[in-house]
């Protein structure tokens, strides 16, 4: 057989890999029947529904949006000034400051989980909400640093110069010529770090505690008790939400010059 | 203050952490001045400029304009402008907002704002791209607003530094000619970084000459191009047969050969240019060992006991062909009398 024909094998082969999942996932949710299975029993809305009834994921909804927005805009604000000053000063060992920044990214998230539960909530009491908050910061710090140190190397550093000999401070040269100029990667970052958090297990495995739970936690613990096929439907929402905020993101920013 | 010494740089040294880039400098800019500074790469040209721009601190040494020492006076308080060699256009702002950019800081606004900002965009004749961004703009349209965003603010000095370098042939002899009209109708005292010669001769008023970091020679350009000061700057502006004198002798690559002339005692070199070299006859002989065809010219390469020559004629005259021995002479009374060597 000739590579002609293998292309669109592989790629359909790739396709269906990828997609698959997430296909069973939107019947599973959609299945009139009492327990999760594939194909559904049955077409209804009843268990989508269902989904916004269950308290407990109201609650722990609410937990995952603000760690993932808080998060994600801790990040930032520590993110924005770390990556300008490691491409705009000769930091020393700004290498060496890179790569601890972007840790998180290497060390498997189980691990930053127990080691924060071990080493900061329990020796110093730290409530479980600031714990997590904590967590998820450090989690998202590394995109934000890499997605928006790649949009200031695209950025020319004589424009602050030139800011500055029109009359702007330096800060004042920061806000209004550089953060203008790298919002797309700011908002890039954002949208990383959002989802990164929202779909993040293995950290917050370790961190919850009573009524404190991240959403996909509370799905995990639902699942051991219930076996319905609401969790499906809660899991095609959560799909079509984040890709929702993908598509946006694309379609008014190109978002994908950024990534 | 005199109007002769509008800007006067007082020993200033410039210096990157322990490399002096620039040892002491002392110069002096006169009011509406046109002035060049011209110079190999590397010789502390754009130092200097950041450095009257207040974007680089000298390590000693004063800076004073109009009257005041702005030494110390910070970046954005001075008034100075510099036009950069990449414009550093602002990419998020439409032309409109980028000359309005530091009239806007400085509190202008409403009618007085727009007044100024179409007069600056009618003055680098880019009127009608006013709402283009400066990606939609041909370099040269960029280098006009980058102009413009400068000459607005009304600086007391405006710096360019090469500004012409990234254009092509054509529009950088358009641009030659904006610039000095643009000077003239303003009035604004002026000083561009350049290393083209030609450039340098064609559009200044005064042209100061740097090398390694200090200055060569500071004159107009006919004194530039006729009487250079060193070695140096006969090479650079043309003369290419450079040698060092001493009595009634001057040094080659074979040793010392007599001269003689009408020579000034102070004289320590003496230089031609290859059209002041007589070909065809007089007490020297080379060999052709290259020719060129420079339109109303041609040139030749001679391999002579004084060591290399080159020499030119007009290219009407029969060619000379490579190999041939040709008589020539170096006409004392034609030469530049050079006032220092060793620069070379
Ligand atoms: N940021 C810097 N750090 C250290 N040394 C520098 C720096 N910038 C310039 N230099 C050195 O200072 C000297 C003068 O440099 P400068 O940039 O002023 O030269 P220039 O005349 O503008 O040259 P060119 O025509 O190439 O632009 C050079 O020897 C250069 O190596
Ligand atoms: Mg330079």
């Amino acid at each position: 057989m000739s590579n002609k024909l293998y292309a669109p094998i592989i790629l359909l082969l790739v396709l269906a890999f990828l997609i698959g999942p997430f296909i069973i996932i939107i019947a599973a949710s959609l299945s009139a029947g009492e327990t999760l299975s594939f194909p559904p029993q049955g077409l209804s809305l009843r268990w989508v529904i269902k989904v916004f009834e269950v308290e407990s994921f109201r609650a722990s909804f609410g937990i995952s949006m603000f760690l993932a927005i808080g998060g994600t805009i801790a990040a930032l604000i520590l993110g924005i000034p770390a990556s300008y000053a490691l491409s705009r000063y000769k930091v020393p060992g700004a290498e060496t400051i890179r790569t601890i920044v972007s840790s998180p990214i290497i060390v498997p998230g189980i691990i930053v989980g127990l080691a924060l539960l071990r080493y900061f909530v329990v020796p110093f009491n730290f409530g479980i909400l600031f714990a997590l908050f904590l967590a998820h910061t450090a989690l998202i710090l590394p995109y934000a640093v890499r997605v928006v140190s790649a949009s200031l190397t695209n950025l020319r550093s004589d424009i602050e110069e030139a800011a500055v000999l029109l009359g702007c401070s330096r800060v004042g040269a920061f806000f209004r010529v550089v953060m203008p100029n790298i919002r797309g990667g700011i908002l890039a970052a954002f949208i990383l770090g959002f989802v990164t958090s929202f779909n993040q297990v293995p950290v917050s495995l370790f961190l919850s505690g009573p009524g404190v739970r991240t959403l996909p936690i509370d799905m995990l613990s639902y699942m051991e008790i219930t076996y319905d096929p609401s969790v499906a439907a809660l899991s095609a929402l959560l799909a079509f939400m984040s890709l929702g905020i993908v598509f946006l993101a694309e379609r008014f920013l190109g978002f994908s010059r950024y990534v | 203050m005199s109007d002769s010494r509008f800007l006067s740089l007082e020993k200033l040294t410039l210096s990157y952490g322990k490399n002096v880039a620039v040892p002491e400098m002392d110069l002096d800019i006169a009011k509406g001045e046109l002035v060049a500074l011209l110079g190999p790469s590397g010789c502390g040209k754009t130092t200097t400029m950041r450095a009257i721009a207040g974007l680089m601190e000298p390590a000693s040494g004063a800076i004073v304009l109009d009257g005041a020492n702005i030494t110390r006076v910070p970046a954005n308080k001075r008034p100075v402008g510099l036009v950069f060699q990449s414009y550093a256009l602002f990419p998020h702002l439409n032309v409109y907002e980028n000359v309005a950019f530091g009239l806007k800081l400085m509190g202008v606004k409403g009618k007085d704002l727009e007044t100024r900002v179409n007069d600056g965009l009618k003055t680098v004749g880019l009127s009608q791209y006013a709402t283009r961004k400066p990606a939609e703009l041909s370099g040269g349209q960029q280098q006009r607003v980058s102009l413009a965003r400068s000459m607005v603010m009304e600086p007391k000095v405006l710096l360019l530094d090469e500004p012409l370098s990234n254009l092509d042939a054509r529009l950088r002899l358009e641009m030659r000619t904006e610039l000095q009209r643009v000077q003239k109708e303003s009035g604004v005292t002026m000083i561009f970084v350049t290393h083209d010669q030609v450039e340098a001769l064609a559009m200044a008023d005064r042209i100061i000459v740097m090398l390694d970091g200090h200055i060569e020679q500071i004159g107009t350009p006919e004194d530039i191009y006729n009487n250079p000061a060193s070695d140096f700057v006969a090479d650079f502006v043309g003369f290419e047969n450079v040698f060092e004198r001493v009595g009634d002798t001057i040094k080659t690559a074979n040793g010392d050969v007599a001269i003689s002339g009408d020579i000034d005692d102070a004289t320590k070199g003496l230089a031609w240019r290859p059209s002041m070299v007589t070909l065809g006859e007089g007490p020297y002989e080379g060999t052709v060992r290259g020719t060129s065809f420079a339109g109303g010219t041609r040139e030749y390469l001679l391999d002579t006991p004084l060591g290399q020559i080159k020499a030119e004629c007009d290219a009407a005259l029969p060619a000379h062909d490579f190999g041939a021995v040709l008589k020539f002479d170096l006409p004392v009374a034609k030469a530049a009398q050079l006032a220092r060597t060793g620069s070379l």
